[in-house]
């Protein structure tokens, strides 16, 4: 059974006027034990709600409409919000985007990860609390003794790593890293990412990795979802979605990327922009990008469910699913 | 390293305002048109040895700043023997002149009423900081709800109220019931009485304090609850969320700190409108402090003693300000020398 | 909220524009009365009863609105350009010059407020020009620290660049291009600085330093308090404050709106009831349920 599995989660944003906006719609996805999920999107397409959504840490606007979370079996959909408590960091944590700022600024790093120790219960004792955040820290690089300073004495890349160090304090079955190193520099980057790879291999970890940047889940994840415009555009191992891409979009997200294997090719960007959660399209949600040869009427008209068109590779096109 | 040069800073800056209020007060007093000092002496009520006394006491027939012709001679101590100098040695010494009106020491009367307005002040701002954070806490909290709206209309009405107002309406209303609202113990009581005595003040105390705290109640509900809704929309709070502590727990061991910074800022920074209704409530409730003192001396022309008060209040405030910059410099580790 | 405190303040504005025709009597008259016509409460020919001198108390009342609207607008727009003007220059020029001037911004509101006003009208004399000047000269620091919080920011985006590579001079970057956009703060500002200078202008006159040969609602609480207390005489307590009240309150809101106009803040925060996340339709469901249908 998968640690997490997700199912045909839809989620919606109330506005100021009482309209929803169908951010997320039928989604679904899931993870294995010890193993990692790339989630690609461009801004905007619902991936961090998806993500928000499975802890049930939308904001005030958001409504979950449909589908179920299953961790361990267990809908967290039907739980109370006393029972996510217990669930939340303990078994599923997440570092979010911009993490620089998830650090409470008046308060040393030491005392917020303890605060998460002693919360579980992970330890009972505060000076062991203290001990267990130092280790923490050493495990992400960062000398122990520096754990009594505050945030703003610590650079981006360490308040990065600090963050990763809170969020693995309970050691949680499932992280989720949203964005992990937007607005970092090239090395820090790479050393995250290396810091992540190790960590998940030693602590059996299952790895969601949400970024806009293709190069990371290739290096990182075994399994790929790519979503557009709120729904699932293509889901399958990373090899297939690198090594033979069946949906229009996917398939031009590969192009906008270089190619070390051949440097003389052009970059390709997608003309156009995103779907407007107010004014979405009634068919496919890429069709109006979408320069696919092969396109249709029924694109414009049907929004392509999700098929699976070889074992382990589902594809939401109508084209696609027709060459099967 | 960081903290320390901030407090010397701040420290400096203290002294500096002081000194400048020492200026100011001289440069009233003594330079501007219609020289109150000089109307005075030759008021008829004055006893020749007073005046005497008073023009020596203030040097009035030497020079203001600096006596040139002195220095052209070659005195070059003498040169100083000007009114500025008095001035300034005389406040090192602690004296503060004399009173027109009681022709006793200045200082001594401030001595005497100085503990009075302390009481009243601390117990008024410390009611209203406690009452204006919980409610402000809970406003911003409950944003947007109906309970919020209200509170926030009760701190804009208390917040448009004048404080002496304030002191009318409830004398007016509480007039007639059991605590009494004038003056500060029932003639013919004195410390001698031991307990009687200081319960009997108690009473006299408490309504002046009501009205003090209400005002404030006021300033502080909208400065708690600005500050705290910053806080809470901030992404730390998220995290404490996605960490699975309990909305109580976020703010008391997130929010609150960090909401407590602007406020501590804001409660010194009116401090000197704290004092301004002090000022207020003691002269409706004829409170006998220096507020009261003030609006006394003021009626009787006794400029001395305004002077003397003013001083004593600018001082106090500047204080207020600096104890509570050091305080601030102790909550934020994020402080330093701009 | 905004709109109640507009209207509450056209009331006020029409009542003291129109004061000689809606008062009943002329409050500077002078008037003979006999000691029983002191201190009366109300009755029909004088609906507010009577002062300590026998004069109608609710002609005092409308004919004060002037005195209090001519110092609350005054002296807050001789704040409001002091205030700007220096701000503006501080945020603009920055350095030495902006160091300077906000450490006299520092030291101005450190100092208490109503001792120093206190202490400047009794050596300076009472008059209404007094006050005005009084409260005008120290109201300005919050619009100086305000505007020139706001011209930091605005003084690095792009317009402004490029005004001042062409070749634009410094006064004329100031007042045509940062000045715009320092306004609307401004103006929210101004507002409430009115019901200050109004709070202030009272609390003066209340304690004995208003203009004597004008009748403003401060002077009547004045007299009220010290010649009316013993009496209880309601009539002639009650009615200023409710006016400074309403007044105040009026710009307040009025101020507050403009305030949440000007200055958008965040609508929401994260320590919301989560009860409503989980849309209806997928409300618990009975506990056999509650374990998940056979994996895939």
């Amino acid at each position: 059974m998968s640690i997490l599995d997700v199912r045909d989660l839809s989620v919606d944003y109330l506005t100021e006027d009482g309209v929803a906006l169908h951010a997320v719609e039928n989604l679904s996805l899931r993870v294995e034990r010890g193993c990692s999920l790339g989630l690609v999107g461009e801004s905007g397409c619902g991936k961090t709600t998806v993500m928000m959504g499975l802890l049930r840490l939308l904001p005030e606007e958001g409504r979950i409409v449909n589908g179920q979370v299953l961790f361990d079996g267990k809908d967290l959909l039907q739980r109370s919000e006393a029972e996510m408590r217990k669930v939340r960091w303990r078994e599923i944590s997440m570092v979010f985007q911009g993490a620089m700022n998830a650090l409470n600024p008046v308060r040393t790093i030491e005392s917020q990860i303890v605060e998460a120790l002693l919360l579980h219960h992970i330890v009972n004792d505060g000076q062991a609390a203290r001990r267990r955040a130092g280790e923490l820290l050493e495990l992400v690089g960062i000398p122990a003794t520096r754990g009594s300073q505050y945030p703003h004495q610590y650079s981006g890349g360490m308040r990065q790593r600090a963050v990763i160090a809170m969020a693995l304090a309970c050691n949680p079955r499932v992280l989720i890293a949203d964005e992990p190193t937007t607005a970092l520099d090239v090395m820090i980057q790479a050393q995250i990412l290396e810091l992540l790879e190790r960590l998940q291999a030693d602590l059996n970890l299952a790895l969601v990795l949400v970024t806009h940047d293709l190069g990371m889940v290739a290096e990182m994840c075994a399994d790929v979802l790519v979503m557009y415009g709120g729904v699932a555009a293509e889901y399958a191992s990373s090899d297939v979605i690198f090594n033979n891409p069946q949906h229009p979009y996917t398939q031009r997200l590969l192009q906008a990327f270089p190619d070390l294997e051949e440097p003389g090719s052009t970059l390709a960007s997608i003309p156009g922009t995103p779907p407007r959660l107010d004014d979405l399209p009634p068919g496919c949600r890429f069709e109006p990008r979408c320069q696919c040869e092969w396109r249709e009427a029924i694109c414009a008209h049907r929004p392509p469910p999700l098929v699976e068109i070889e074992p382990g590779h589902r594809v939401a096109c109508h084209w696609a699913a027709r060459m099967v | 390293m960081e903290r320390s040069n901030y407090i010397l800073y701040k420290i400096g800056f203290a002294v500096i305002t002081l000194l400048a209020v020492l200026l100011f007060n001289f440069v009233l007093f003594r330079i501007l048109p219609g020289d109150p000092i000089k109307l005075i002496i030759h008021s008829p009520r004055m006893t020749r040895e007073a005046q005497e006394r008073i023009r020596a006491s203030f040097g009035l027939d030497k020079p203001v700043w600096f006596d040139v012709q002195r220095l052209e001679r070659g005195d070059v101590l003498g040169a100083f023997d000007t009114q500025f100098t008095a001035y300034l040695l005389n406040l090192l010494r602690g004296d503060l002149g004399i009173s027109f009106a009681t022709r006793g020491g200045v200082a001594d009367l401030l001595k005497q009423r100085v503990w009075r307005t302390v009481i009243l002040v601390f117990l008024g701002d410390v009611i209203a900081i406690m009452a204006g954070m919980a409610i402000g806490l809970i406003g911003a909290w409950r944003r947007g709800t109906r309970l919020d709206a209200g509170i926030l209309l009760l701190a804009l009405f208390t917040w448009a109220l004048p404080t002496f107002f304030m002191g009318i309406i409830l004398v007016l209303l509480l007039g007639r019931g059991r605590l009494p609202i004038g003056g500060m113990v029932t003639p013919g009581l004195r410390p001698a009485d031991g307990l009687t005595y200081w319960i009997d003040v108690g009473k006299h105390l408490v309504m002046p304090t009501i009205a003090m705290a209400i005002v404030y109640t006021g300033e502080y509900i909208l400065i708690m609850r600005s500050g705290v809704m910053e806080v809470l929309a901030e992404d730390y709070i998220l995290t404490a969320k996605a960490k699975g502590l309990s909305t109580l727990r976020i703010l008391r061991d997130h929010a609150l700190k960090n909401a407590m910074l602007p406020m501590v800022t804001m409660i010194a920074l009116t401090f000197g409108y704290t004092v301004g209704g002090a000022i207020q409530v003691e002269t409706v409730f004829s409170w006998p402090g220096l507020g009261r003192l003030m609006y006394e001396s003021i009626q009787k022309r006794d400029y001395p003693v305004l002077q003397g008060t003013f001083l004593l209040l600018a001082a106090s405030v500047i204080i207020a300000n600096l104890l509570a910059d050091i305080l601030y410099s102790v909550l934020d580790p994020r402080v330093k020398v701009e | 909220m905004g709109v109640i405190g507009a209207l509450m303040l056209l009331l006020v504005v029409s009542v003291a524009v129109f004061a000689p025709w809606v008062a009943p009597y002329d409050p500077y008259e002078r008037v003979q009365v006999t000691p029983e016509q002191i201190l009366t409460p109300p009755d029909p020919q004088h609906l507010l009863g009577r002062d300590d001198a026998g004069k109608d108390v609710l002609s005092q009342l409308i004919y004060g609105s002037r005195v209090s609207l001519t110092v609350g607008f005054t002296a807050s727009f001789m704040a409001m350009v002091i205030g700007t003007t220096v701000g503006l220059v501080a945020g603009y020029f920055g350095g030495r010059i902006g160091n300077v001037l906000m450490r006299v911004v520092d030291f101005l509101m450190v100092i208490p407020e109503l001792p120093l006003m206190l202490v400047i009208i009794a050596v300076m004399g009472r008059g209404l020009l007094n006050i005005i000047l009084v409260i005008g000269l120290l109201g300005w620091t919050y619009t100086a620290r305000l505007v020139r919080s706001q011209v930091l920011s605005v003084k690095e985006r792009q317009f402004v660049l490029r005004a001042r590579s062409v070749g634009a001079s410094s006064v004329r970057i100031m007042t045509r291009h940062i000045f715009p956009q320092v306004l609307p703060l401004v103006i929210a500002q101004a507002v409430l600085d009115i019901s200050v200078a109004i709070l202030a202008e009272s609390t003066l006159a209340f304690l004995g330093l208003g203009d004597p040969t004008l009748v403003s609602w401060g002077n009547m609480l004045n007299f009220a308090f010290e010649r009316g207390m013993s009496r209880r005489a309601w009539w002639f307590l009650l009615p200023p404050g409710f006016a400074i009240v309403w007044v105040s309150l009026s710009l307040v809101l009025i101020g507050n709106t403009l305030d949440e106009i000007v200055n958008p803040r965040l609508r929401t925060h994260h320590l919301f009831d989560p009860r409503r996340m989980i849309a209806p339709t997928l409300a618990v469901r009975p506990a056999q349920e509650r374990e998940a249908t056979e994996p895939t």
